[in-house]
């Protein structure tokens, strides 16, 4: 495989993460996973106003990892 | 001290701040000018980029807009950040990799087409002016609140200070003054943040404040605040009350558009390589969601605060707060059950949607109203929403010198957005529209003249539009994400991600986003307003959301284009292979 397809996949794995956190828990789903509670939130309201922010944060940080990882091995 | 002493000081202080850093890193060449050297930290330039992406709306207006719409509100939560993942996966790097000034000179070169490059330029016109006009509205009223001085007034110096570090420096100039700003703004939004959350829960961490107890109880603040509004009439804090189609159409346009504005993309040229800007975005949205994650906790601690000091309190024992905004204007009470006491609940207080003062006081001294009573609703109460962030340490009875603070930093975020929106609009019209297109014969000096004389321009147009606000300030923003989304977005993606997309295809790709989100916007919200409902609307999507739908048909135009026509240069190619290569 080269570079760019591992890229690709990358990508996408992660822009899944990026949508489920979001789109997923946070609007589409957020009704079906109310029941789990954390202090005084439930699930779905915290993804939607705190814990998709806090994702997406890891994402780019993880992104920019192992897409390094993987420019250094193709520069070799 | 008095408190209008403390906010001469605090704000005197800041913009000699912002002044002097000017002074200190003017910009020399057009190098300088339009991308700051490319040399500034990855760090540094995160702390720059949330300065310019968190403007006057962000800092002012969001937290009272989430208060009153609740649930609803997270669309421009995980909107406003998300955006920051696609730019980071999908487009800063390349664009940092390709390494010119400007969004069109990537569009230009890569689509091989001055007319695309003319054609980008026109929408980062029309999205960048919409948003300045906003931010200079917004130091306004900071101005006029705070200071006491004529709105008018306010945003001449506003002007004036943009001017002083926006034309002298440029990029680098604006650069290091928005690490300055970010910082001030921070501060002075998490501050009040921090006492608010201490005195309704005990924890000093607003986020976690946010999904704690209240003090001295066994209830979550968020249930509370969930009882209260139902009994007032409210629908429940924590449920949409808009179709979930809608929420989800308006979170992604305000995420692609986000991805796809040029005055956010531009930071990102700034710094030394592509691994850079990628890390480079992961810290901007770190500093960005420092305050957009208390936003929230702040939303749900005023509204819980407001309903508490309003609700059922005679006017003569009302805050001083109250009657202070009442004085501006942007709180009214109209006593309709005449027993001199303050009702909140759900519903307008009167017909109209603003009060219309007479110069008459009632017996109360409280401020009379024409406004024909709506008799459907026991609410007596109008409060405009931008005003919950100013008011939050006057209602939270803060200490006076973190008001000063408060109006600081908002004049830190509106200032810093004017900034950088004054450059990607100036720079655009010197390098891509002189230098490129129509005067390719001028010298790199004439080229940062014409870049400074733009940018003093545009500080001027802008000042206009704030002084003389178009009555439609606050329902052109739906435009610039929309257009952003529709328009440019897809063009810069394709651009890196397919190495067949050809000219024709993107030109006629942004001409589609462009009509199409343009007049479905125009359309209901300034030819048929009374239409502008979701059982009128394609597919139950309002006109905020509606710039994804814009995005999906400019794809389909640019693949269908793409398999008709002549496929690009060899050049082109290349092109593309250089900015995908680390």
């Amino acid at each position: 495989m080269t570079f760019w397809q591992k890229n690709l996949i990358l990508l996408s794995c992660l822009l899944f993460f990026w949508f489920l956190c979001s789109f997923g828990f946070g609007i589409l789903f957020s009704e079906y996973i109310s029941f789990i509670k954390i202090g005084g939130f439930e699930l779905g309201f915290w993804f939607s106003q705190q814990g998709s922010i806090y994702v997406f944060i890891i994402l780019i940080f993880t992104y920019s990892y192992l897409v390094e990882r993987l420019e250094r091995k193709e520069k070799k | 001290m008095e408190a209008q002493t403390l906010t001469y000081i605090f704000v005197g202080l800041s913009f000699a701040l912002y002044i002097g850093i000017a002074i200190a890193s003017r910009a020399k060449s057009t190098n300088d000018f339009y991308v700051a050297g490319k040399g500034v930290n990855p760090v540094a330039n995160g702390m720059a980029t949330a300065a310019d992406w968190m403007s006057a709306a962000s800092f002012l207006s969001m937290a009272g807009l989430i208060a009153f719409l609740g649930r609803d509100g997270s669309v421009y939560l995980m909107g406003w950040t998300g955006g920051y993942v696609l730019l980071a996966l999908l487009l800063a790097p390349y664009l940092r990799k390709y390494g010119k000034y400007t969004v069109p000179d990537f569009i230009g070169e890569r689509y091989y087409s001055n007319v695309a490059r003319v054609v980008a330029v026109i929408c980062l016109i029309f999205i960048s002016f919409t948003y300045i006009a906003g931010q200079m509205r917004g130091v306004g009223i900071v101005f006029s609140r705070f200071l006491e001085v004529e709105i008018e007034m306010g945003v001449i110096i506003g002007m004036g200070i943009v001017f002083i570090y926006a034309v002298l420096g440029g990029m680098k100039g604006i650069t290091y003054t928005q690490v300055a700003q970010y910082c001030v703004m921070i501060f002075a939004y998490l501050v009040p943040a921090i006492f608010l959350s201490i005195m309704l829960t005990g924890n000093p961490i607003p986020q976690l404040g946010f999904g704690d107890k209240l003090l001295n109880s066994d209830i979550y603040l968020i249930d509370k605040l969930d009882k209260t509004i139902i009994d007032l009439g409210f629908s429940p804090y924590t449920e949409y009350s808009k179709s979930l189609i809608d929420i989800f159409c308006i979170t992604a346009a305000l995420m692609f558009g986000t991805a796809g504005l040029p005055h956010v993309i531009v930071r990102f040229f700034t710094v030394p390589n592509m691994q850079a800007a990628r890390r480079s975005a992961g810290y901007a949205l770190v500093f960005i969601a420092i305050l957009y994650t208390t936003a929230p906790a702040v939303a749900s601690f005023a509204r819980l605060n407001f309903i508490d000091s309003v609700q059922n309190t005679s006017y003569e024992d009302a805050p001083d707060w109250f009657k202070n905004w009442e004085n501006i204007g942007l709180i009214s009470w109209m006593d309709k059950n005449q027993d001199g006491k303050m009702q909140y609940s759900s519903g307008s207080p009167f017909v109209e949607s603003r009060p219309i003062f007479t110069d008459k006081r009632g017996s109360l001294g409280q401020r009379l109203l024409e406004n024909e009573a709506n008799t459907s609703s026991s609410n007596e109460v109008y409060l405009d929403r931008d005003i919950i962030v100013l008011a939050n340490p006057e209602i939270a009875n803060l200490p006076i010198w973190v008001i000063a603070l408060v109006a600081a930093g908002g004049l830190a975020a509106a200032l810093s957005t004017a900034a950088g929106l004054l450059l990607v609009i100036s720079s655009s019209i010197s390098h891509d529209l002189m230098k490129q297109t129509f005067m390719p014969q001028i010298t790199e000096k004439k080229e940062l003249l014409y870049a400074r004389l733009a940018a003093g321009i545009t500080i001027l147009l802008a000042g206009i539009l704030g002084i003389f606000p178009p009555a439609f300030v606050a329902q052109v923003v739906a435009f610039a994400f929309g257009l952003a989304a529709s328009t440019l977005f897809p063009v810069l993606f394709m651009g890196i991600f397919s190495k067949k997309t050809t000219k024709e295809a993107a030109i006629g790709g942004m001409l589609t986003g462009l009509v199409f989100t343009f007049s479905y916007i125009v359309f209901f919200k300034f030819i048929s307003p009374e239409l502008n409902n979701s059982d009128h609307w394609l597919l139950g999507i309002s006109p905020e959301g509606i710039g994804v739908i814009g995005m999906i048909f400019n794809f389909l135009v640019m693949l269908l284009i793409t398999k008709s026509t002549k496929s690009p240069p060899e050049s082109v190619i290349n092109l593309v292979e250089t900015i995908r290569r680390p």
